[in-house]
Order: structure tokens, then sequence, then C-alpha cells
């Protein structure tokens, strides 16, 4: 096993430094310019000096040299500085934002909590629904529950998350009025009330985000479910006289669980992803709000930190199912 | 922080109760909601409205601009004029006097020597200042004395106002940004979001393109402002949300930009908790011609160059006739409603500037049918579509993707066709076409297009530079990289001539005279550029929100001092 992940380990760096190649190539070939965002009224030749000053006009390998540089030295120094008081980073510039000219990984830091509050708690929501309701559809199959189960599933999966998103906004917020439309960041949770209030402002966005994840794993359970509902050793368990509780929740759950186990950990580098569209609706300023909004004024330092970020999430996490994978089921061995 | 500022605001308030009415922070929390967040509190690393929004908060220059266009006090003691001295006879300076007594928000006193420190740092040559064009042709500034700046202009300037009037020029503080300068401008993170000001406000939280916290400023000059004791400046989702949550939900004080179709505005002030308000200033809409030939089987270097004339829209009749073939008021109707206005102008405001010409504003289909036979561009071959001499009036007509220009095409294009000229629309990413990559064939200074749409103003009340834009040394080309401002390719002497003369005229009625013939010149004599909406700012506020001028000639939020809650 550990040498498995030793290996796996080693292996990822090169897809690493070839996927973060990758991005910047699509980033910085992708049509559009930050000069794009300076009005029209500043005049060409201090726009140009202004792009002289972001370094927009250096060479491309010169820029992506920096940008590595930056993200694998620079940045962990920093760190390293901040953690131990140090000074390995002085002098050494980190890597910059375009648009508000300043370090991009503070502002990914910052941006952090909310996504992870909001994208998270509508995962793992999403997963606390989608369990039951996976294992009782699959146990009675075709039953009223079952169709009832599938149809909202299949809603989940179809209705996309800026119609949920306005949709859910009319009717809670403005029809009725339960819940802000405007999610306030500065919000800190001391006592109660502004617990309350943190619940109120979670809420849409939570109930959009959880009602599409429901849908994808619900559908995995159920169908992982029926897979295992059918084998010999069911058929058994219950010959053994084992109750249908005992049987279904003890031998079918579990054996079920292994593969849901893995697309829920694969699931979880989407959380710091963040969700775009529905952080964009309700004010969340995530991390998906962060990257469209790069993207939108072509700011190509946090394009690239943000996606690449991502990226090395993607690579953890399919690691992480893959050990977790051989651990839950002993018939699976990587030595 | 919030405390220690209310309760000096109450002490302060306390101390001159009997004199003023309002008090200082008494009004609770301002709420407003941008739907483009704020990435920068100053307007000097940033072109962008919202951020030159966010920083006159608390950023102050010496004069800013009243809802009329008029230049008054800020941080001055009084506006230097030619009558009071302040402005040399012969316009090559002008002395400031700070008002005495100033603080900072830290505490310590505003001197002259941060004014020069402010010029140095944008003028700055490792610098990337946004706003280096407000500084342009100063020679040298000088401190008088600890409270008097003297500026000198390499040739005389006849509007003076330019240099620290205005929330796109403040003053910065010397003692804070002093090792900001040139390069290390932008390493300065804590001074460009956290700057210290002389503004009603202090920043007390920034969270980078999310949300501003500011508190009321303890050692703001007027004792009894602002009202309200905290703002909070929230950015991100739309026009509509942001319009919503101020029209309909009632969450927000003050939403910025709600440019909304006309439609959805009524249902929305139908929900009686907010009013929309509007102010205008230079924004046009336009359609700009090319004179140039634009034809993809010119050599690359060639292509809308002076070097090919238009082949029909170098004629000033076709010209004309597109742009009486045009019905603004159903543009308006469709796209703006109360945010904009018909306009044949391209200088709309302010009202001593704007020309009296309204003749487009009627649409005349028979009248544009009429020019175009007389010349001489008839349906000779029976398609539908006029020609001439083997060339079709065809036309390639392009602008940025954006949902209410796209039904500015769709319409303009009906009425085109309907005078006989065949029409091909052309939608280009906004980050392309304004984006000014020369490898780039979509660029709109590179114009490979015969007619293309969007719209553009300039900064401040003088339309000066605005209109030197169209001389023909600023024509773009290959040449020149297509940088260059005169996209229409127009080249007349004698408009150069005129500009060259407002450039030295500093009487305000001579002055208005020559811009309005300018005007002229580009749009009624020519049709060079078809003016279509003047477009204003427009805004949601809360009914329970009082003080509110819109104005349109300085940020938006520069005078919140004056704001308070109606209860």
């Amino acid at each position: 096993m550990i040498t498995f992940i030793l290996r796996r380990l080693l292996l990822a760096i090169p897809t690493l430094l070839f996927i973060s190649l990758m991005i910047f190539l699509i980033v910085d070939l992708a049509p559009g310019s930050p000069a794009s965002q300076i009005p029209l009224t500043v005049p060409p030749e201090v726009k140009a000096k202004i792009l002289e000053q972001m370094g927009v006009n250096d060479p491309m390998p010169v820029r992506y040299a920096l940008w590595l540089r930056q993200f694998f030295i620079v940045e962990p120094a920093y760190w390293i500085d901040s953690l131990f008081g140090t000074t390995l980073s002085e002098g050494q510039q980190r890597i910059v934002s375009w648009q508000f000219r300043g370090p991009v990984m503070d502002v990914i830091l910052e941006r952090i909590p909310q996504t992870l509050m909001v994208v998270g708690s509508a995962y793992l929501v999403g997963v606390l629904i989608a369990l039951p309701i996976g294992i009782y559809s699959a146990y009675r199959q075709y039953s009223a529950f079952d169709q009832v189960g599938s149809f909202v599933a299949m809603l989940g999966f179809s209705v996309p998350t800026f119609f949920t998103g306005v949709l859910i906004s009319y009717i809670f917020a403005i029809k009725l009025g339960w819940f802000p439309t405007v999610y306030d960041t500065t919000l800190k949770v001391t006592d109660w009330e502004s617990f309350v209030k943190q619940l109120r402002q979670m809420a849409m966005p939570v109930m959009v985000l959880a009602l599409a994840n429901a849908a994808t794993i619900s559908r995995f359970m159920r169908s992982s479910m029926l897979e295992n509902m059918t084998q010999d050793y069911v058929r058994t368990a219950r010959a053994k006289g084992l109750s249908e509780r005992t049987v279904v929740l003890k031998h079918v759950l579990r054996n079920s669980l292994i593969s849901v186990v893995t697309v829920i950990a694969i699931g979880i580098p989407s959380i710091f992803g963040g969700a775009i569209v529905t952080e964009n609706i309700f004010k969340v300023n995530g991390i998906g709000s962060a990257l469209i909004n790069a993207i939108n004024v072509s700011d190509l330092p946090m394009v690239q930190t943000i996606v690449f970020i991502f990226a090395i999430l993607v690579v953890l996490f399919n690691l992480i199912a893959d050990v977790l994978y051989g651990l839950l089921d002993p018939r699976i061995r990587y030595d | 922080m919030k405390l220690r500022t209310a309760l000096l605001g109450a002490t302060a308030a306390f101390a001159l109760a009997p004199a003023a009415q309002a008090e200082r922070g008494t009004d609770g929390e301002l709420k407003l909601l941008y739907s483009q967040a704020v990435s920068v509190m100053t307007p000097y690393l940033s072109g962008g409205t919202k951020d030159i929004d966010a920083a006159s908060l608390v950023l102050e220059p010496l004069a800013g601009f009243d809802e009329n266009g008029v230049v008054f006090p800020r941080l001055a003691a009084e506006i230097p004029t030619l009558e009071n001295g302040g402005v040399a006879a012969d316009l090559t300076s002008i002395t400031w006097k700070l008002a005495p007594g100033l603080l900072w928000s830290d505490g310590t006193a505003v001197t002259s020597a941060d004014v020069l420190f402010t010029h140095e740092y944008c003028t700055h040559p490792e610098g990337g200042c946004a706003q280096l064009s407000k500084f342009g042709g100063i020679k040298t500034i000088e401190a008088v004395d600890d409270l008097t700046v003297k500026i000198t202009f390499e040739s005389p300037k006849a509007n003076p106002y330019t240099a620290f009037v205005g929330a796109t020029s403040p003053v910065l503080q010397k003692a804070q940004f002093a090792n900001c300068l040139g390069a290390a401008a932008a390493t300065c993170t804590d001074a460009n979001f956290n700057p210290i000001g002389t503004g009603p406000f202090v920043v007390t939280d920034f969270k980078v393109n999310d949300v501003v916290s500011l508190a009321a400023n303890p050692n703001y000059r007027d004792p009894a402002k602002p009202a309200f004791a905290t703002v909070t400046l929230k950015g991100g989702g739309d026009s509509e949300s942001a319009a919503r949550a101020v029209m309909e939900t009632g969450e927000i004080d003050y939403a910025w930009n709600t440019q909304i179709n006309p439609e959805l505005q009524e249902e929305m002030a139908a929900a009686g908790k907010g009013v929309f308000i509007s102010a205008f200033g230079g924004l046009v809409e336009r359609i700009e011609t090319n004179l140039t030939n634009p034809a993809a089987d010119l050599p690359e270097a060639e292509r809308s160059t002076v070097k090919h004339p238009h082949p029909f829209l170098s004629d000033v009749k076709v010209r004309k006739a597109l742009s009486i073939a045009i019905d603004r008021q159903a543009l308006v109707d469709i796209g703006y409603g109360q945010a904009g206005k018909p306009t044949c102008n391209y200088v709309p405001a302010p009202a001593d500037f704007a020309s009296d010409n309204t003749e487009c504003l009627t649409q005349n289909l028979d009248g544009a049918k009429a020019l175009l036979d007389e010349a001489g561009w008839t349906d000779s071959d029976g398609d539908g579509i006029r020609d001439k001499d083997g060339v079709k009036l065809s036309i390639t007509y392009q602008t940025t993707v954006n949902p209410i220009r796209q039904d500015f095409q769709a319409l303009v294009k009906g009425w085109w066709n309907e005078i006989g000229v065949e029409v091909e629309l052309k939608q280009i990413d906004p980050g392309v076409f304004f984006g000014g990559d020369a490898a780039s064939p979509d660029t709109y200074q590179k114009f490979y297009a015969d007619v293309e749409m969007y719209a553009n103003e300039w900064d401040g009340t003088d339309p000066e530079t605005y209109l030197g834009q169209l001389t023909c040394e600023a024509i773009p080309s290959p040449e020149t990289q297509w940088q260059g401002e005169n996209i229409n390719r127009f080249c007349d002497p004698a408009y150069d001539a005129l500009v060259a003369e407002l450039r030295t005229t500093g009487d305000r009625a001579k002055r208005a005279e020559i811009i309005k013939k300018l005007n002229d010149m580009l749009t009624k004599d020519s049709s060079t550029i078809i003016a279509l909406v003047h477009r204003g700012r427009f805004s949601a506020i809360s009914n329970t929100l009082g003080g509110v001028v819109m104005g349109a000639w300085d940020a938006e939020l520069s005078r919140a001092s004056d704001w308070y809650r109606i209860k």
C-alpha cells in the first residue's frame, strides 16, 4: 500500500506540471485582454503603461516560468515565513492579480471559508438526503416512493442551478420574504441570534446545491444497492433467518457503500471549486465567483492559480478514493 | 473601532449640539450594493467606476464637481479663478489653498506636501497610474507654504481644473504611500486596500471583490457628518438582482447601475419600496461609420487605413440617410427607459456645451430614400439592395455581445433594409473588442467592419480631449500598432484648427461656441458619428435614504457625507 501511494504521488508530479502548462496555454491563448477593463477615457499611452507595469507584455515562456517559481517557491516560502518568522521570501514577488494588484493567495484563503460553509454543507446535506432515499428506493424498487424519488432526482439532474436558484430566490425571498437575497460574508457567528442569521442566509444556496448533489448520489446509491440485492449472499442471509433490517442495513448496505464512498470522495474537490452560478446568484462571493470574475476580466494569474489548485485537489482526491477503495474492499489489493 | 467612532461622533456632535441639527453616526448602517465588486480602494490603480466610487468615500480631491458640473471646493478653501487671482491671467498656472485645520483620519494634519506627493506618485515613470492623464501638461508643482500649492502648466491651459479635481484624482497621504512609488505601487496592498483619507468614512475591513466595511471618520471636517455610523459596500450579482434588493425586498439602501429593461423598471417601481434615480453626463451610445475601406480582399496592412476611402460610406449623403432612417425614441423605449434619452449629439452635456442639433430625432425613411436616390444609389438589378457602379450598399455592422446592443442591431437592421441597404450583423466578445490586441482582427480600433456601435464619454466636464480624439493625427493604423482614438479615420484640417483654437480659449462662452461647432461637424454636417442614445447613470435608492443628489460628473458616492436616514 505504501509503495502504491508513493508511486502514485511521484507520478502526480509530471501530471500536475503538464496540467499547469495546459491551463496556462489555454488561459493565455484565449481571446480577451485585461486592457478591455481599462475605460475608454484612459488615453492609449497611459493604457500601454499600465499593461507594461502589470507584466502583461512579457513573452509567454517568461511568464510561465515566473508563475511556476512563484507558485512552487515563493508562496510556500511566504507561508513558512509567516509561520516561523523566517525571511525566506523577503523581496520576492508573490503571485499578484492583474485586477486588484494584491496577492492572489490571500484572496483564495479569504474566499475558502464561505465556499466550504455553503457548498460544503450543501454537499453534506445532499449526501444525507441521498443515502436513505437511494437505499429505500432500491429496497422497494418500482414502488410509488421509488417513482417519486426518481422523478425528483431527474429534476435535480436536468434543471440547471441558474433556474432553480432564481426560482427559489423569487419564492422565498421576494414573495415570502423569509430569507435575505444578499449573503453577508462579514457575519461572524458568536451567539444564537447570529447563528440563526447565518442559517437563514445559507438556506437558499444550500437548498439549490443540495438538490443537485442529492440527485446524483441517490442514483448511485440506488443502483449500487440494486446490484447487491440480487447477490447470492443476500439469499443466504435471508435463508439463515436474519431479519430484513439486518440483511438490508448490514449486509447489502455495507457492500453497496464501497462504490458510493469513492464517488463521494471524488466529488469533494468540487466543494473547493465552489459553485460559480449559485454563488453569483446569492452573492456568496466564494471561490466560484472569484474564478468567474477573474475569467471575465482576463486576470490570468488569478485564473491560473485557482484552476491549478483544483487540479491538485482532483489528483489528490482520486488517489484518496483509490486508497479508500482498497481499505474498504478486502478483495482489492494494490501490492 | 465602531464603538470608538460612535463615541467620538457622539461627543463631537454633543459639543456642537446647539449649532448642528444632525449628528454624526446616529443613523446606523448604510447598505450599498454594487453588481461589480470593489477590487481596490484607490482610483490610481484602477480605472473601474466601481473602484473610483468606493474610493470616493474615503479619499477626497481638492475640489469636486456638483450635479451641474460646477466645480466646488472639498479640501480647498475656495476655487481658484481668474477673478480671485488663483488662476494666472495668462492661464499658465493655478494656485490652490487648502482649507486650514484639515486632518487625515489618523489625526495628522493635511499639508501641501501630501498634494505634491500625490502628483509624484501618479507621474512616476515606472508606475502604471490609471489617472496619469489628469496630471498631463504640468510643468512644475510646488509648495508655496504648508497650505498652498502652485501648479504651473507647460502651455496656457484653458481648463485648469484637471489635477486634483474630481474623484479620479484625490489627495493621498504622503506618510502612508511614501514607500509605494513606481513599481512598488502594486505591492503596497495594505495602503491600497485601506487608504488613510479625509473623506466621511474610513475602511474597517476590506475583502477583495466582495465587501468593504467602513465607519464614520472621527476626524471628518464637518462635525455633524456623516449621519451614518457604518457603511457596508457589498459587491456581486447582476443589475437586476441589485435593483430587486432595493425595490422589492428592501434589504439594501442604494444599488448602483441598475440598468434593466424598461418593462422591469416599471414593475419594480410599482413595488413602492424605492425609486430609480438617473443623471446624464457625456455617455453616448453611437454608431461609428468607417470612412476607410475594410474590405477583406485588401492587403492586411491597408485594410481600414486612409489609403483606401470607403466605397460608399465616404459619401456624406449615404451616411446621412443611414442616420435619419433610425427611430431613436424606439431604441430608448426598448433598451433604456428612464436611463436614456434620444440624441443626435456627440457632446450632449453639460447644457451650455450641447448643440441644439435635433434634426435626426424624427425618423424619416422617405427622406433617407430620397437622399440615396439623389446620390445615385438605386436598385438597378431589382434584388432589393441599392447599388451604383457595381458596388452594393451592403454593410457589416459590429458591436459587443450585450442584450441591449443586440436588440438595437436587429431594429436598425430592419430600418436600413427598408431603405434598400443590406446589413450583416456581427457580435464580438467585449474582452476582445475593447482589448486593443494589435494581432486580433476584432478590436474596435482596427474596425474591420463598415459601422460599429458602442458607447463612450469623457472624464470630468470639459470635452476638450474627447473632441481632440477626432483629429487627423489620432487615426489608428498599422504604423501605430492600431493605437489611436480616431475610430472613424475622420480627417478635416478645419476641424483640427478649431480643436487647436479650443485648447487656448479660456472664456467659457467662447469654448461652448467652439465645442458646439466641432460637435456639429461630426454629427449634423457630416453624419460621421451617428449618435443614438444619451445614456445616464441609473441607480436605485430606498425610500428611507435621504439627501442623495445624483450627479453624472463625479463619483456617485462622492457626496455620501450628506446622506441620512429618513425616519
